[in-house]
């Protein structure tokens, strides 16, 4: 079922008119006869509508930092923000040798009233002391909530000083949460900062061995990572790190010797990718290892790149024995799930990635959008020259990178490298919308006026979100799946990943609770029998 | 699991905090608000604050959560977010029509000055709808000062007196818990056969059953006629001082109706003081059916003493909450020896009685000597239970890191718990309430017990 432009303009019309003005430019039919498609993305959500959007603190340390298992990240603030990103968001980290985990643990300056009114620079220094003394890591990160910046805390100058006293790297995020207009404002502050001051900061002057790479925008999300790496591993790839989900410092400084970046996640991390491409000479690939097709074309591109024969032997022999192991397993869920359709709605990369998962499944995606995504994820890197700044995007710094003298060095030579952007997605990410069917629905920010509307319009089968979401579409009697969280489980990446989400996407469809939804005597008689003649019984 | 954790304590001076065991005023007061019935809270400050909470009041409750937000940028927090919450109250009464708006604000717009009340008079609000608002700055007490101060925010705001003698009805504040426990407080009053006007009362909002269709405002929740009416009630009962004395001490003030302020009431100690009160204020004698209860959860009691009598127990979470458990595991026999709460432990700017001293003299009459503390952390509760091992942990689901660290059997209480399903609609205060929580306790020590037993030692009967 697909919508119309009637209905779509109804829809319009039951908005406030500062609002329907707003919102028409974030919500469109896929109509690929045109020659171009604008959406509007990466700009204020109007107050009130009840966006799933949340703040930069959040994309700062709660997505990109927060996985660097083997730093202490202290958010400088009241105690909220800190208590929201202990262990809320699945990103798994192991302890390695010689490399500390953190991730239990949680640090706030815990900001009292008097600390706004004289500033909260005595005390944030005084806790890095202490952690310093207690947990001797090598590395610390100072997080800046909404206060912070309004007081005025030089948050640099006390991460300056500690740095000095204590001999360790201490690095200062001013990703206070009114920055931008979401938690994307947050994945830029923070790749900068790991741009200029982690990454290139090791001593490894060469990649550990052929095949090196490190995979960017990948945050091992119920495992997710694991998964990838289990047969990246096999097929005889080195990985430098993960940045960042079970990423570690101590890999991440060493990131410039990889000789290809995978971008699992482009809107978080395409910053940091295109950074050490300029001052290292790195290209990267964009890669999808959401769903099995997508998983073995990103294989098959990255060995299209390294070109070696025994490397492409190597994946093709992975590929066909994992297809085998998987694909009959996927095709029992898939009888489960065919001819259904999806909303398709995630943060940055998933609203695009598990539309390919959920088409092998037979599950068709007829409404799709990013939580807080720029123009670019929807339409492809081509249209970034295009993209106007305005007053909340100008407030993130932005800085330059030169050609690093003694590390930079090319991969290839620049026409290899135009040969190869023939053939893969080196360097660029084509965006969602491609992907998408004609009259399928795109929407920006989604709000919840328009997930109701959207659901009485389209009748979706299941509908893939967050928590926030998830109930309000569960009490519709729909299934609701949450593609932040998996709901608790995965991972759903790579061959197994397809294998889990399957399961669970097919178990969301067959659990018998649904059948009991409406209580008997809602559809009996109250009384059983003829009446006779007379009105007797 | 918390390898790092160092077993030697040293003093931390600084005042901050790791792995905490309080959260931010805003959530509380989110929580509040949903009580009221046909209520959309709204959260003014950035858009961070709102999902956060909303994030972890749905993993708590399995519910929808529904709340907006005023969506500030740095513009609105340079200039004042006077225009992001008009703009917003236009926009949340157009689109989502609650009959109420109730907004409390955040570190954000409170460190800049917003004057809420000011925006409210210059906002547009359709005729017979309602906009209020409490103050809940994330950088005083806690999560529970939030609840404490959007419950107070409902007296100053809609509590009258209109007849000249007391209605002979009770004002019923149940403080921060859950709607099954708000179900079963009901649920006694009208076993005692007692008017009561519940607030704020989240039962069968943020419980509300699966019907095929969504409501944004689902059925339950005080009404706002109800609010005005606890102006006329004879009397106020608090219950969780932390939580529910400041709305008590309003309407006292507001409209002269004397309160009783109680702990929480969980176990038979805090319940029979309930009873007794309200027995006491309506001259209404307590029914057989009650009654009963009582004498069943006396007689599992005794029944199973030797499974925790003498047992070793750290609790932490809300203070009214850790105060009620408290007193229930003592009269179990058990021995509370390390009980800690993030909340800071006094009302603020008072010398009220302190969750210290209010411990301290429950420790005190059982001859126990104890580690408490107020405003600390779980970092803190960990180094006390690796210098003295306990056999059970007690508190929200933060805990298990620590049960895993130090293989302790945990019950989880409180709020809030992510990781198990069900318990929000489940009551720990009044009798059956007590039964419930001697279940759970019962339950993870003879599991631990058969879970660590040799094969000949492994009991059928216990």
């Amino acid at each position: 079922m697909a919508i119309t432009e009637k209905e779509l303009e109804e829809l319009f019309e039951k908005m406030p008119k500062k609002m329907e003005k707003n919102r028409r430019k974030h919500i469109m039919i896929k109509n690929g006869e045109l020659e171009s498609q604008a959406i509007e993305a990466n700009t204020r959500t109007v107050p009130g509508v009840i966006t799933n959007r949340g703040c930069a603190y959040a994309g700062c340390k709660g997505v990109v930092l927060g996985p660097i298992k083997d730093m202490i990240h202290i958010t400088h603030g009241p105690i909220g923000c800190a208590f929201y990103t202990w262990g809320a968001r699945r990103n798994k980290a192991k302890t390695e040798e010689n490399v500390k985990n953190f991730m239990n643990y949680a640090f706030s300056t815990n900001m009292q009233e008097k600390d706004i009114v004289f500033g909260g620079e005595k005390k944030l220094a005084a806790m890095i002391d202490e952690v310093v003394d207690m947990f001797h890591p090598n590395a610390i990160t100072i997080s800046a909530t909404c206060p912070v910046g309004l007081i005025g805390d030089d948050i640099n100058a006390v991460a300056k000083a500690a740095q000095e006293r204590h001999g360790i790297q201490v690095l200062a995020f001013s990703c206070e949460g009114y920055k931008g207009v979401s938690q994307s404002a947050g994945h830029h502050i923070a790749n900068n900062n790991l741009m200029a001051n982690v990454i290139g900061t090791g001593d490894m002057e060469k990649a550990p061995g052929k095949y090196s790479i490190n995979i960017l925008g990948e945050y091992n999300i119920g495992g997710d990572s694991w998964e990838i790496e289990r047969f990246l591993k096999e097929i005889g790839y080195n990985i430098v790190c993960v940045m960042t989900g079970d990423g570690a410092w101590e890999h991440i400084r060493n990131a410039h010797v990889a000789d290809l970046n995978l971008v699992q996640c482009h809107r978080s991390i395409n910053y940091i990718a295109e950074k050490i491409q300029t001052k290292y000479g790195t290209p990267w690939l964009k890669v999808n290892f959401v769903g099995v097709q997508s998983t073995i074309k990103s294989l098959r591109d990255m060995a299209t790149y390294f070109d070696d024969p025994e490397l492409t032997k190597k994946t093709e022999e992975v590929i066909e024995r994992e297809l085998a192991r998987v694909q009959p397993v996927i095709d029992q869920y898939a009888k489960i799930c065919n001819n259904k359709t999806a909303f398709c709605f995630v943060g940055g990369s998933r609203g695009h990635h598990y539309q390919g998962l959920f088409r092998e499944l037979g599950i068709e995606t007829v409404l799709a959008g990013y939580e807080f995504a720029h123009r670019d994820d929807y339409e492809g890197r081509e249209v970034i020259p295009d993209i106007k700044t305005d007053a909340d995007s100008k407030n993130i710094p932005d800085f330059q990178v030169e050609p690093d003298p003694s590390r930079f060095h090319l991969r290839m030579s620049p026409e290899k490298m135009e040969e190869l952007k023939q053939k893969i997605p080196l360097g660029d990410y084509a965006g969602m919308n491609l992907e998408m069917k004609d009259g399928d629905l795109i929407v920006d920010d989604l709000n919840h006026f328009e997930t109701e509307e959207f659901i009485k319009l389209l009748q979706p089968d299941i509908f893939a979100s967050g928590i926030k979401d998830k109930y309000v579409v569960q009490k519709m009697g729909i299934p609701a799946k949450q593609l932040h969280s998996y709901d608790y489980s995965g991972p759903y990446a790579g061959f197994n990943g397809a294998v889990n989400f399957a399961r669970d996407v097919s178990m969301a469809f067959a659990s018998p609770t649904w059948n009991y939804i409406t209580p008997p005597w809602k559809t009996a008689p109250l009384l059983e029998g003829e009446f006779g003649e007379g009105g007797k019984a | 699991m918390l390898d790092y954790t160092p077993k030697e304590i040293k003093k931390r001076s600084s005042g901050t905090v790791i792995n905490p065991a309080k959260t931010c005023q805003p959530i509380g007061a989110m929580y509040a608000a949903l009580g009221i019935h046909g209520c959309l809270p709204h959260s003014h400050g950035s858009q961070g604050c709102c999902s956060f909470h909303r994030m972890h009041l749905t993993r708590h409750f399995r519910d929808p959560i529904m709340a907006s937000t005023s969506s500030f940028t740095e513009g609105a927090s340079v200039f004042g977010g006077g225009a992001n919450l008009k703009t917003a109250i236009k926009n949340v009464f157009t689109l989502y029509n609650p009959d109420v708006m109730a907004i409390h604000t955040t570190c954000l717009s409170e460190t800049i000055g917003d004057d809420i009340p000011a925006t409210i008079r210059q906002a547009e609000i359709p005729e017979g709808k309602i906009v209020f608002h409490a103050n809940t700055p994330s950088y005083q007490g806690s999560h529970i000062t939030g609840f404490s101060n959007m419950t107070k925010a409902m007296v100053t705001y809609f509590s009258e007196k209109t007849t000249e003698q007391p209605k002979e009805q009770t004002n019923l504040i149940p403080g921060f818990v859950n709607p099954g426990d708000m179900r079963e407080l009901k649920r006694i009053f009208e076993a005692m056969g007692l008017t009561y006007i519940m607030f704020p009362d989240t039962s069968g909002v943020v419980d509300s059953p699966m019907t095929g269709k969504f409501e944004m405002y689902p059925k339950g929740g005080v009404t706002i006629d109800q609010l005005k009416d606890t102006g006329n009630s004879k009397i106020t009962l608090s219950l969780g001082r932390f939580s529910s004395e400041a709305a008590a001490e309003a309407l006292k003030k507001k409209c002269k109706v004397p309160f009783i302020s109680l702990k929480t009431p969980i176990g038979i100690k805090a319940t029979d003081d309930m009873l007794m009160a309200l027995r006491g204020s309506f001259a209404a004698e307590v029914p057989y059916e009650l009654e009963e209860e009582r004498g069943q959860l006396v007689d599992v009691m005794t029944d199973a003493h030797f499974h925790f009598h003498n047992k070793k127990v750290a609790i932490f979470g809300d203070p009214d909450i850790v105060a009620g458990l408290t007193e229930f595991v003592l009269s179990l026999g058990m021995k509370p020896i390390h009980i800690l709460t993030g909340t800071p432990g006094g009302a603020l700017g008072s010398k009220m009685y302190s969750f210290e001293d209010e411990i301290n003299d429950m420790l005190q009459s059982a001859g126990i000597t104890a580690n408490v503390k107020a405003d600390s952390d779980l970092l803190e509760l960990h180094q006390w239970i690796k210098n003295q091992p306990v056999d059970l942990l007690i508190g929200n689901t933060y805990g298990k890191y620590i049960a895993k660290a130090e293989d302790i059997p945990f019950v989880r209480v409180g709020f809030p718990i992510l990781d198990r399903a069900i318990h929000s609609y489940m009551p720990i205060v009044g009798y059956r309430g007590a039964m419930r929580l001697l279940e759970m306790i019962d339950n993870a020590l003879l599991d631990r017990a058969d879970r660590d037993a040799a094969d000949e030692d492994f009991e059928l009967v216990m």
